[in-house]
Formats: C-alpha cells, structure tokens, sequence
C-alpha cells in the first residue's frame, strides 16, 4: 500500500507550507513514539493521570431484556469524560518530546479543546483551541473549561461556524506557527500521518477491551460497536481486532450519524451516504454536492457532526471489514434515556448513537452473544440537547 | 493560431525588460455577471496570464479575502462547468493566457480526464492545485500533459532543496513561489524569507519564477536586488473591485516605470 493509504483512502493533500511540518510529525512517530522510555511515561500519564484502564461493564438490566450480553467499555469514566484524552495525552507528549512549545487544536462541541486544554496544562505547554463562533455560542461550559485550563478560545467567523470551518483555520494557524507549534489534531482522521497516530493512541481502547472480555468470559466477543464521527474512539477499540487474525469472527460495527430522518435531511453518514471525495487532507467518503462543493452536517450530536470520515474507516468499510449503519437523532435520544434509566450510566449523544443501534436490533445478534459497545462518553453534557429535543417532540423532561 | 506557452508569454515579458503581471480573479466575483467583462478588461490593461479562481468550500491556504470572495461566488451559483463554458466563449478574444487555480475537489468530482479536455477547449493553459503537493499529484499531472496543459508548481519558504529539485524535474509553465510563511492576503511589506526562497527557486528551476502572496503595488519589490520574472496579485485586486473600482485602476501601477527588471 502506498504510503498514508488504507486502500485508495488517505493521503496527504495539504498545501506544500504543510508537508515540512508534516514530515517532521511522521518523523517523530517513527523515532520517539515507539520508544520504550515515551511508552512508559505515557503508560504513567494515563494511568495516574486520566484513570486507565477503564473498565468493562456489563448491563444486567438490559442483558436480560435483550437476550444476549451488552458490555460497555467505559471511556465516559476516563479524565474530562471522553476518550479524546487517549490522544491528547499522546500527542502533547509527541510534542514535547519534538521540542515544541505549544499546542493549537480544532473543536467542534468542545471535548477535544478541553482534553487538548488538560493535556497542554499537564504538560506545561501554551494551547489555543479553535472552535467555530457558532459552537462558541452552543457549547458555552465547553468555553469556560478550555479557559480555566489556561487555553485561548479563539472563535472562527469563516465558513459554516462550526467544526469544518475550525479545523480550516487551525490548519491555516498551523502553516504559520509551525516552527514552535504542534497541532493536535482531534480524529483519526485528516493528512497523513494523523489517521495512524490518533488510531495508535486510541488503540489502548480496544486492546484492554479485548483482554478484558477474555478475561471475563474466556474468548472474544461476537461484536464490536462504536459510534463514528471522524472516527477515532470507533478505530481505536476496532483496530486491534481487525489487526489479529484470530478475531476475523469478531463483527466490528460502526455507526453513522443520520441527523432527523426526515426524507433527504442533512446528515453526518459520509460513508453511507456520500461519496469518496478530498476535505481536511485526505481522500475519504465526504459528503458533497455534484460539484464537490462539502455539504453542511447535520446530527443531534455535536461530536458526531462532521461531513468526512477517517480514511481508514472508508477502507474497512470498502474492504467489508467492518460494517457501518444508520441511526437517526429520535434513537439515539431513546438510547441516551434508557441507559440512564436502566443501568445508571448516562451516555454521551454520541454514544448513544451506538448503543440505539443494538438495542433497535436485536435481530441481528444470536441468543447468548457477547456483544461490546464502545461507550465513548459521558452524558452530562447533553442532559440540556436532550430536554430540548424531547419539548420539541411534545413530550415531558 | 500559435498560442504562446505560458512559459513563453513570462519569458515576452521579461524580454520588454518588464516582470509579468498575473492578476488572480476568483471566477464569479464580485458578480457573475461581471466575469467576462473583468477578464476582458484585464487583459485589456496588461494582463499576461489570468489566474481564475475555482472557489471551493474549504479553501485551506486561502486567507479571508479570498476565502469570502469564494463564499459569495458559490452563494451566486458558481460551478466548474459554468466556468469552463464561459472561459470557452470568451478566450478567443483575449491575448492573455489562462491558469485555473483551484482546490483538487471539485477537479477530481467533475473527473480529470473531462476536466483536461475541456480546460484544453475554454483556452486554460495550465492548474495550479494548491491542496495537491508533489506525491499527490501524479494523475493530474499525467491527464494534463496528455492534453498539452501545465501543472504548475508551488513552493514555499520551508520547502527545502532536495524537494524544490524534484519539483524542478517535472514542473512546467511558471514556479508559483509563496512569498510568506501563511496564507493568501496582502501584507505591507515583503518578508525577509521572500527573497532567500525566490533566490533558491531560481537556484534550481529553468522556469520562470512567480512571486505570490501578499503583493499590494510594485512598492513592495522596490528592495529587491533581483526581481521575479512575474507577480501574482489576488486578494488586493479582490478588495479593490470589491469597493466597485475598475480593473483598469488597480492594473495601473504594474503599467508603470517601477515593473522593471
């Protein structure tokens, strides 16, 4: 495979001010980030500092319901209350090591800036989180945590105003402070070599899923499931599976973003419902209109709204490796309600999004299949998204 | 008809002991009734080549004049192929050549090969693809040398010499060199790094180098001991017609007795 490529997908179609930088990133994840001494000090970090492992649950409430066993791995207890902490630790600590002094990073409802933040404070380095003026507006606590963990909130008025639009003026902030600056980029996703990094840093996921079930239940489960935006808390519990061929068995599903469900509606599915195209660096499923214009996305998850998709996501998908479905915004609200109620978790939107899909289908899993979701994220956040989108429908919250 | 290379239409200028001037103008903008008529009027007032902008969504190394100027273009509908057809209709009467500068998207969306046969019809010369660097760009590069068109090169003040060479080995046309560590904007004054990089693309290409980002009014240039064969100006125009003032006006100062070599 060429070099960057998962398939046809991936690449690196930046602006050649970008390819140094670029160059120097690849570089590092070369030398230093197989290093023993940087996987031990990361290893520390992690453990001591954002609370790994997390560990596996089993709902017995829905268990029982469902007819077969649902285990959630539990990021939403990992530090700042997502796994976006699995990467930012990694990269702030690339960084140092690369001599940098500083970290800029783009956010679209505001996990990334924090996890950014509290990994740039942790590390003592300077951070400035890019985040469009509309979310700026939407995710306000977001703003108010990024700032009292000592980063610059800067608010993007080009674009759309959101999460794309963020991500195109750090790349822009980026080609001109490269020389001190690192930019930590949030997915798996975007040039090369941030769809690899951000997976082998989220990989911890997957690989302490996996000992645990085993551990548990003395093999390893029937599926896997996890909710994808860019893609990056789905690869990192996929790709140790999809890695070892004595798990080829093991059915990894991801799931879209549809937004409202109304007939033609705005959605953040690129892979089912876009077409391969070139946004943010790389070539991957994009949502487009005919003359490759990017479409706006849409879903009632922030952290899930986002035209692309990592490319390595669009080639598991290309390959059959993993399968990818749908789940609309009412769903993944039902899902959010239910495992609060049921098994007192209460998921991120995001989520939620994945565990709709299991709890909708039962069908698709055998009587007494061990089945894990990746539970991405806490709720908290959302309880407002929620009340709101339950008034809307009629209902009471 | 023997159309002159872009190459060429550099090297005539250069030849009348002038740079050449290469406005950017992003197709559609300020109005897409206007394009045809500004186009005519640049080449009226010494254009040499016409840099058309192809706007896009997400356009990464673009600063906010060129990005907004974008925005309104496809707000007023602008597509690739109504590009293509108007270029088609008016090249014949221009004497200035014709590059389409573009993000790769929407080339790749409208298919390459279609892309390099009708740019060939409207009278586009050569691309520049600002998101497509050496290592992606092996298949347009290849569709368009089939059909006689150049892709044209960009390099910047961090691009080193090992990789400014091998672009020298396969770049055609014109050296698209990036006067500053940033994206696409006017700036008062020249970096420091212009002119280092200018003196290393001119080190190690035969083309003839353009000079680009950032460029207001021939002003700039004055320090420079050893002036480009040609500059690019494109958000300072943008701004200028945009505050409703004539292509004319704005190409007046490149008429002058300070473009010299």
């Amino acid at each position: 495979m060429k070099k960057g490529y998962f398939g046809v997908f991936g690449g690196q179609f930046v602006p050649e001010l970008l390819i140094p930088p670029l160059r120097e990133l690849e570089e590092a994840c070369a030398g230093l980030l197989p290093a023993r001494d940087f996987q031990e000090e990361l290893g520390g970090l992690l453990r001591d500092f954002a609370g790994r492992p997390t560990p596996l649950t089993l709902c017995g409430a829905l268990s029982r319901e469902l007819g077969f066993s649902l285990w959630l791995k539990r990021e939403d207890l990992l530090h700042t209350g997502a796994h976006k902490m699995n990467n930012t630790l990694g990269q702030a600590l690339l960084a140092k090591r690369m001599g940098k002094s500083r970290l800029i990073a783009e956010t679209g409802a505001g996990q990334h800036g924090v996890a950014t933040a509290a990994a740039a404070a942790r590390l003592g380095l300077g951070c400035a989180i890019y985040m469009g003026a509309e979310d700026v507006e939407r995710q306000s606590s977001n703003v108010d945590r990024m700032k009292l963990l000592g980063a610059e909130v800067i608010a993007v008025r080009g674009g759309s105003r959101t999460l794309k639009d963020a991500i195109n003026e750090a790349l822009r902030a980026w080609i001109v402070e490269q020389a001190d600056t690192h930019y930590c980029f949030g997915t798996a996703a975007g040039p090369h070599p941030f769809p690899t990094l951000v997976r082998d840093l989220q990989a911890v996921i997957g690989v302490e899923a996996k000992a645990q079930i085993r551990e548990r239940i003395g093999r390893l489960p029937d599926a896997v499931v996890a909710c994808v935006g860019g893609g990056s808390n789905a690869i990192g519990i996929f790709h140790p599976f999809a890695a070892d061929p004595q798990a080829e068995k093991v059915r990894l599903i991801g799931i879209e973003a549809g937004g409202s469900g109304e007939p033609g509606c705005a959605n953040s599915a690129p892979i089912n419902l876009g077409r391969p195209g070139v946004l943010h660096g790389q070539y991957s499923m994009l949502l487009q209109d005919p003359y490759g214009q990017v479409l706006p996305s849409q879903s009632v998850s922030a952290g899930l709204d986002y035209p692309g998709v990592g490319p390595e996501h669009a080639y598991l998908a290309s390959e059959g490796r993993a399968q990818y479905e749908i789940v609309y915004d009412e769903a993944a609200v039902r899902a959010y309600l239910r495992l609060s109620e049921k098994e007192g978790i209460i998921p991120a939107l995001e989520s939620a999004h994945a565990l709709a899909w299991v709890l909708d289908n039962r069908q698709a899993f055998a009587r007494g299949a061990q089945v894990v979701v990746n539970l991405s994220g806490r709720g908290d956040k959302d309880m407002g998204i929620v009340a709101r989108h339950i008034r809307a429908k009629g209902g009471t919250a | 008809m023997n159309t002159p290379s872009l190459r060429r239409r550099i090297e005539e200028a250069n030849s009348e002991g002038r740079m050449a001037r290469i406005p950017f103008l992003t197709a559609g903008f300020p109005e897409p009734s206007r394009f045809l008529a500004l186009l005519r009027e640049l080449d009226e007032n010494g254009a040499d080549v016409i840099e058309i902008g192809v706007p896009f969504s997400d356009p990464v190394a673009d600063g906010p004049v060129v990005e907004e100027a974008s925005r309104r273009a496809l707000e007023a509908g602008v597509t690739l192929p109504w590009i293509l057809e108007s270029l088609r209709r008016v090249s014949p009467r221009l004497k200035a050549g014709l590059v389409l500068m573009g993000y790769y998207n929407p080339f790749l969306q409208h298919g390459l090969r279609s892309l390099a046969e009708e740019s060939a019809k409207a009278g586009v010369q050569g691309l520049i693809v600002p998101d497509l660097p050496l290592g992606e760009d092996g298949e347009l590069r290849g569709v368009l040398e089939d059909r006689g068109l150049d892709l044209i090169a960009l390099v910047g003040p961090n691009t080193d010499a090992a990789r400014m060479a091998t672009y020298a080995e396969k770049a055609r046309g014109y050296v698209y060199v990036v006067s500053v560590m940033g994206t696409t904007g006017t700036r008062a004054a020249l970096p420091p790094e212009a002119e280092a990089t200018l003196e290393r693309a001119r080190g190690v290409f035969s083309l003839p180098v353009a000079l680009g980002f950032g460029l207001v009014d021939p002003g700039q240039l004055a320090g420079l001991k050893n002036p480009p064969q040609a500059v690019v100006f494109g958000s300072a125009l943008l701004r200028h017609l945009d505050e409703g003032k004539t292509a004319g006006a704005f190409m007046a100062p490149w008429l002058g007795a300070a473009n010299r070599l």
